[in-house]
C-alpha cells in the first residue's frame, strides 16, 4: 500500500538520522559516563525506534530494541554504569539496528537471516545480568579494547574481524573504529548487494537542510543571474572571442543553478496528504462510517515552505468532511447514496496558483441551521441574516466562534474552527471558499500562491511592459491581420469578439484591462486562455516568448488586484507583473462562457448561459445560445437567389441556404424585404446554414429560468431576457425543417 | 510614537521641499534611481515595482502618497528602502539627507494644519535649527489607501 510505504520510507529517514545521532551520543557518553542528557537522549532514540518498529510490525527489531531500551533504562536509573562492555553492546544493537533497517529497506520486512538478533540480544542480556561487573571490569578511560573484544566474541555474529587490528590506545577512538568496522560489514559482506550499492538509500539520498539556508541559497542564484546578464551585455560588446565563450557558458550554468536551487524548495503535497489515508480509516472506524478516500494530483508541487503551512487546515478540513459532511450509512441509504461516503482531495495548478479541493459527497451545509447558530451565538444579527445569499450565509462558518457540530465530538470540534482554517491560509496568501449542495455534499476549495514556485509562462508585452501569463491558463495564439481582422473581429453592442473556428469568443483588449490607451491596430495578437470555466481572448500588443518564471508575491499594496497573481523577474532584471487570468475575466466582465455550449441546448432549466438575442418576426423576441453561432453575416438583399423553394446566398466559395426564424418558429413574417439581411451562420462546411433573423440585439449572459410556455415546433420554451418574454430557439428543430425544405445536403 | 525617546536617529530625506526622517531602524538602505516597472490598476502612489536582489519592491511616490506636488518631469527619485510589516517597501524621495541624531530635541505635536493626508502618516515635527524634520511612520506610510481606480474589484 502507497501510504504505508510512506510512512515506512519516513520512518528509515528519521532512524538513520537518529542512529548516526545515536553513536555520537554513545561514543560521547563513553567519555562522560554519568551524563543522564545524554542517556535520556539514547534511550528516548532507541524507544522511538521500539514504538515504530513495533507499530508497523517488525518483530525482530523491535525484540532488539526492546532488550536495548532496557539496558538503557537501567542506566539511566543509575543501576548500571556506562563501561566499555556495555557501550560496545549497545553499539553493537545500533550496528543491528541498522542492519535490520537496512532489510526493511530493501526487501521491506526485518527478516534478514544474516542479522543475528538473538546473539546480539543475548550480548545485552548479558550486559544486564552482569550488572556491569563480569566481562568489563575495567573502569572505562583505558584499556577499552580488549574487554570489548571479549565480550563480542561468540554471540555476536560479525564483530570479530576487527579486533586484531586494534592495539589503539584509548577507548574513543577504538570504539569508532570498531564501528566503522561493523559498518563495513553490514555494508560490504552481509549485504545482499556487495560493494557499491545500486541505488542509494533512503538515508544517503537525502540531506535535510535548513530552510533558511535555502533561502539564502535562492537569493544569491538571483543576484548571481544579475549579474550574468549584466556580464552577458558587456561580452555582446566586445568582441573578446574568450569572453564571449566564458560568458555563454556562465549563461548555462546560472540558469541551471538558479533552476535547480528553486526545485530544492518544491515538493509534492503528497507529502502533506502521506497520512490522510490512515486519518480517514481511523475517524471512519471512530465515527462507524466506512470512507471512500480518492486523491488526485499528489504530485503537484509547491514551495516546502507553505506546505508545511498548508498540512494543519488540510488535516482539518478532512476531519471536517469525515465528522460533519459524511453521514451515517443508514442516513445515506435512507437518502439513496451508496452506503461508502466519498472523500476526494485533489490539487492541480491553476493561474499560478496551487489549487486543493476537498469533496464529499455527504449531507451538505444546511443554510437555515447555519443562520440559526449564527444568530445564536451572536455572529450573525438576524436584519443581517435575513439580507445575506446562501453563499453568504455559508460564509459564516468562518466566522471566530461558530460550530455547526450539535455535540463537541470527539474528532473535530474541539475549539480548532474553521475560522483557523481560514486563518492560517489567509496568513499565507490564500483563500478558502466552499460550495455545498443540500444533500450532495460540500466542495471547499483552497488556494494557495505558489510564492517561489517555478512556472512556465507565456510573456507578452503591453504599452512598453512585460506581463507573464501562466501556462496553465493558456490554450491557443491566434495572429490576426488585415483582412482577417476585419473578417473575424466583431464588435457587438461596444464588446470584440472573435470568430475563431465557427465560435464566438469574447475578446479584451489587455491595454483595456491594464487600464492604458487602446489604440488601433492594424495586427492583433489574440492569447486563447482559460481559467475555471472561463474562455477569452486576451488582445496583445506583442508576444515575445515562454519562460519558466519564479512566482513572487506582491507587496501589500497590490495583493488586493485581482488582476495580478503575482511578479516575477525577467532576464534582463526587471519586473513583469504576472496575470491572474480569472481575476482580468472577473474584472472585465467575462463569466462563464460556455465553452461548449452543444451538451447544454436541449435541456432548458436554470443555469447561466451566453445567449445571442434577436428580433424576429417584427418586434418578437427569441434567443439562441451564442456557442451555436458561427458566424454572424449580412448580406444584401438582392444576393438572394433561389433553388427550388429555398432561399440561398452564395458564400465563401459555397451555397447557403437560409431559413427565415419567424416563420421555422410560427412567428408572423413581415412582408417588407429589408435591404440587408441578417444572418446567423451555423454550423460548418456544406452544413452550414444561415438564420435569417431580423435584427441580432445583444450577447448576454444570464441565468434563464426556462418557462414551457410558448412550447411548440422550433421552440424550446421561453424564459424572461433583458426584461422581455424572448422564445429559446430550439436550433437543431430549425435547421431540420431547413433541411426537410432543402432536402438535406442541397 | 513613544519609541521616538530611545530612537532617536532617523535617516533624512526631502521631498517637495520638506524635510523627512524615519527612524533609522526601519529603513533597509537608500538606493539611487531604480528602473521600474509600472504596475497598471495599482493604487496612484504606487509608482512601480523594482527588482531589489531577487526581492519584488513595490515603489510609493512619497509625494504622491502625501498629495504633494508632482516632481518635476526629468527628475529622478531616490529610494528610501524601508522594511514595514515583514516586507520591504521602497519610498520615493527627491533628495537624501544625513542621518541625524536628534538626542535631546524636544518632538512637537503635527500642527493640525497641515493637510490630512500628511498628518495621517506623519507622528511628530522634530523643529531643528536648520529645518523642521517630519517623523514619517514607516508602517503607515506605507500602507496605500486602496481608493484605486481600479474597476474589478475581488472576486
Amino acid at each position: 500500500m502507497d501510504e504505508d510505504d510512506e510512512i515506512v520510507q519516513e520512518f528509515l529517514v528519521e532512524s538513520h538520522e537518529n542512529l548516526d545521532q545515536l553513536d555520537r551520543d554513545l561514543v560521547e557518553l563513553e567519555k562522560s559516563p554519568g551524563s543522564r542528557e545524554l542517556l535520556s537522549s539514547v534511550f528516548r532514540t532507541i524507544h522511538t525506534i521500539k514504538g515504530t518498529s513495533g507499530f508497523l510490525a517488525f518483530g525482530r527489531l523491535e525484540s532488539l530494541t526492546h532488550v536495548g531500551e532496557n539496558l538503557l533504562s537501567r542506566l539511566r536509573e543509575g543501576e548500571l554504569t556506562m563501561t566499555p562492555a556495555i557501550a560496545g553492546a549497545l553499539l553493537n544493537m545500533v550496528d543491528g539496528v541498522r542492519a535490520l533497517l537496512a532489510a526493511i529497506e530493501q526487501t521491506g520486512a526485518d527478516v534478514d537471516e544474516s542479522v543475528d538478533v538473538d546473539s546480539m540480544v543475548a550480548l545485552i542480556k548479558t550486559c544486564l545480568d552482569g550488572d556491569a561487573a563480569g566481562p568489563a571490569p575495567e573502569a572505562p578511560a583505558e584499556p577499552a579494547p580488549q574487554p570489548v573484544a571479549e565480550t563480542a566474541p561468540e554471540p555476536a555474529v560479525g564483530i570479530v574481524p576487527e579486533p586484531v587490528a586494534e592495539p589503539a590506545a584509548e577507548a574513543v577512538p577504538v570504539l569508532e573504529e570498531r564501528r566503522s568496522g561493523a559498518d563495513r560489514r553490514v555494508d560490504g559482506e552481509d549485504r545482499r548487494d556487495p560493494d557499491a550499492p545500486e541505488r542509494r538509500g533512503v538515508a544517503d539520498s537525502t540531506v535535510r537542510v535548513d530552510v533558511d539556508l535555502l533561502d539564502t541559497l535562492v537569493r544569491l542564484v538571483g543576484e548571481l543571474v544579475l549579474t550574468r546578464n549584466q556580464i552577458l551585455q558587456q561580452a555582446d560588446v566586445t568582441a573578446h572571442v574568450d569572453l564571449v565563450r566564458a560568458s555563454q557558458r556562465l549563461n548555462l550554468v546560472a540558469s541551471e543553478l538558479q533552476e535547480t536551487v528553486m526545485r530544492t524548495r518544491m515538493q509534492p503535497i503528497g507529502q502533506v496528504w502521506a497520512k490522510i489515508p490512515r486519518l480517514v480509516r481511523d475517524l471512519g472506524a471512530q465515527l462507524g462510517r466506512t470512507v471512500k478516500l480518492e486523491m488526485e494530483g499528489q504530485d503537484t508541487e509547491l514551495d516546502r515552505s507553505l506546505l508545511e503551512a498548508v498540512r494543519d487546515p488540510l488535516t482539518h478540513l478532512v476531519r471536517n468532511s469525515v465528522d460533519h459532511g459524511i453521514e451515517d450509512a443508514a442516513v445515506r441509504l435512507a437518502n439513496g447514496k451508496p452506503a461508502e461516503g466519498t472523500l476526494s482531495l485533489r490539487a492541480y495548478h491553476e493561474s499560478g496558483q496551487v489549487v486543493v479541493e476537498i469533496t464529499d459527497d455527504g449531507r451538505g451545509l444546511d443554510a437555515d441551521r447555519i443562520g440559526q447558530v449564527a444568530v445564536q451565538r451572536g455572529v450573525a444579527s438576524p436584519e443581517a441574516l435575513a439580507r445575506m445569499s446562501p453563499r453568504d450565509v455559508f460564509d459564516l462558518i468562518f466566522r471566530p466562534g461558530f460550530s455547526t457540530a450539535s455535540a463537541v465530538t470527539n474528532v473535530s470540534g474541539r475549539g480548532v474552527g474553521m475560522d483557523v482554517v481560514r486563518t492560517n491560509i489567509e496568513r499565507i496568501g490564500g483563500t478558502v471558499d466552499l460550495t455545498s449542495q443540500a444533500g450532495q455534499g460540500t466542495t471547499v476549495r483552497v488556494r494557495i500562491p505558489l510564492t517561489l514556485a517555478i512556472i512556465p509562462a507565456l510573456i507578452v508585452g503591453e504599452g512598453g511592459e512585460r506581463y507573464a501569463i501562466p501556462q496553465a491558463n493558456l490554450v491557443e495564439l491566434v495572429r490576426l491581420e488585415a483582412a482577417d481582422l476585419a473578417r473575424d473581429v466583431e464588435v457587438l453592442a461596444g464588446a470584440p469578439v472573435l470568430r475563431l473556428r465557427g465560435h464566438l469568443l469574447p475578446l479584451v483588449p489587455l491595454a483595456g484591462a491594464l487600464g492604458l490607451d487602446e489604440e488601433p491596430r492594424d495586427a492583433i495578437t489574440v492569447v486563447v486562455v482559460q481559467a475555471d470555466d472561463v474562455r477569452f481572448g486576451l488582445s496583445v500588443e506583442e508576444v515575445h516568448d515562454t519562460q519558466e518564471i519564479v512566482v513572487k508575491p506582491l507587496g501589500r499594496q497590490l495583493k488586493s488586484i485581482a488582476m495580478y497573481a503575482g511578479a516575477t523577474i525577467m532576464g534582463d532584471g526587471r519586473v513583469a507583473l504576472i496575470l491572474d487570468v480569472a481575476g482580468i475575466a472577473h474584472a472585465n466582465g467575462v463569466t462563464a462562457t460556455p465553452v461548449r455550449v452543444e451538451a447544454d441546448t436541449r435541456t432548458a432549466d436554470s443555469d447561466l448561459r451566453s445567449l445571442l438575442v434577436l428580433d424576429v418576426g417584427g418586434g418578437r423576441r427569441a434567443a439562441l445560445p451564442l456557442g451555436e453561432v458561427s458566424r454572424l453575416e449580412e448580406f444584401a438583399s438582392d444576393l438572394i437567389e433561389r433553388t427550388g423553394p429555398t432561399e440561398v446566398v452564395q458564400y465563401r466559395d459555397g451555397i447557403l441556404p437560409l431559413v427565415h426564424l419567424a416563420s421555422a418558429i410560427g412567428l408572423p413574417v413581415s412582408d417588407v424585404v429589408p435591404e440587408l439581411l441578417s444572418v446567423i451562420v451555423h454550423g460548418d462546411g456544406p452544413d452550414r446554414v444561415g438564420i435569417v433573423v431580423d435584427r441580432v440585439v445583444d450577447v448576454v449572459e444570464t441565468a434563464i429560468v426556462a418557462n414551457r410556455v410558448g412550447i411548440r415546433a422550433g421552440v424550446l420554451g421561453s424564459a424572461v431576457v433583458q426584461d422581455r418574454v424572448t422564445d429559446l430557439v430550439d436550433l437543431d428543430a430549425v435547421v431540420a425543417t431547413a433541411g426537410r425544405r432543402i432536402g438535406v445536403g442541397a | 510614537m513613544t519609541t521616538l525617546a530611545t530612537n532617536s536617529q532617523y535617516c533624512t530625506f526631502w521631498a517637495d521641499g520638506l524635510h523627512f526622517g524615519i527612524a533609522v531602524r526601519d529603513v533597509q538602505e537608500v538606493l539611487r534611481y531604480q528602473e521600474m516597472s509600472a504596475a497598471p490598476r495599482a493604487p496612484e502612489a504606487v509608482f512601480g515595482l523594482i527588482n531589489l536582489r531577487g526581492q519584488i519592491v513595490t515603489a510609493i511616490d512619497l509625494r504622491h502618497r502625501l498629495g504633494l506636488a508632482e516632481r518635476a518631469p526629468g527628475e529622478t527619485p531616490m529610494n528610501v528602502v524601508l522594511r514595514s510589516r515583514n516586507e520591504v517597501v521602497s519610498l520615493l524621495v527627491d533628495d537624501i539627507g544625513d542621518v541625524i541624531d536628534t538626542a535631546g530635541a524636544a518632538t512637537e505635536p503635527v500642527p493640525p494644519t497641515l493637510p490630512s493626508a500628511v498628518r495621517d502618516v506623519v507622528t511628530g515635527v522634530i523643529p531643528l535649527p536648520e529645518a523642521i524634520l517630519l517623523v514619517l511612520d514607516a508602517d503607515l506610510a506605507a500602507d496605500v489607501p486602496h481608493a484605486h481606480r481600479n474597476s474589478g474589484g475581488n472576486p
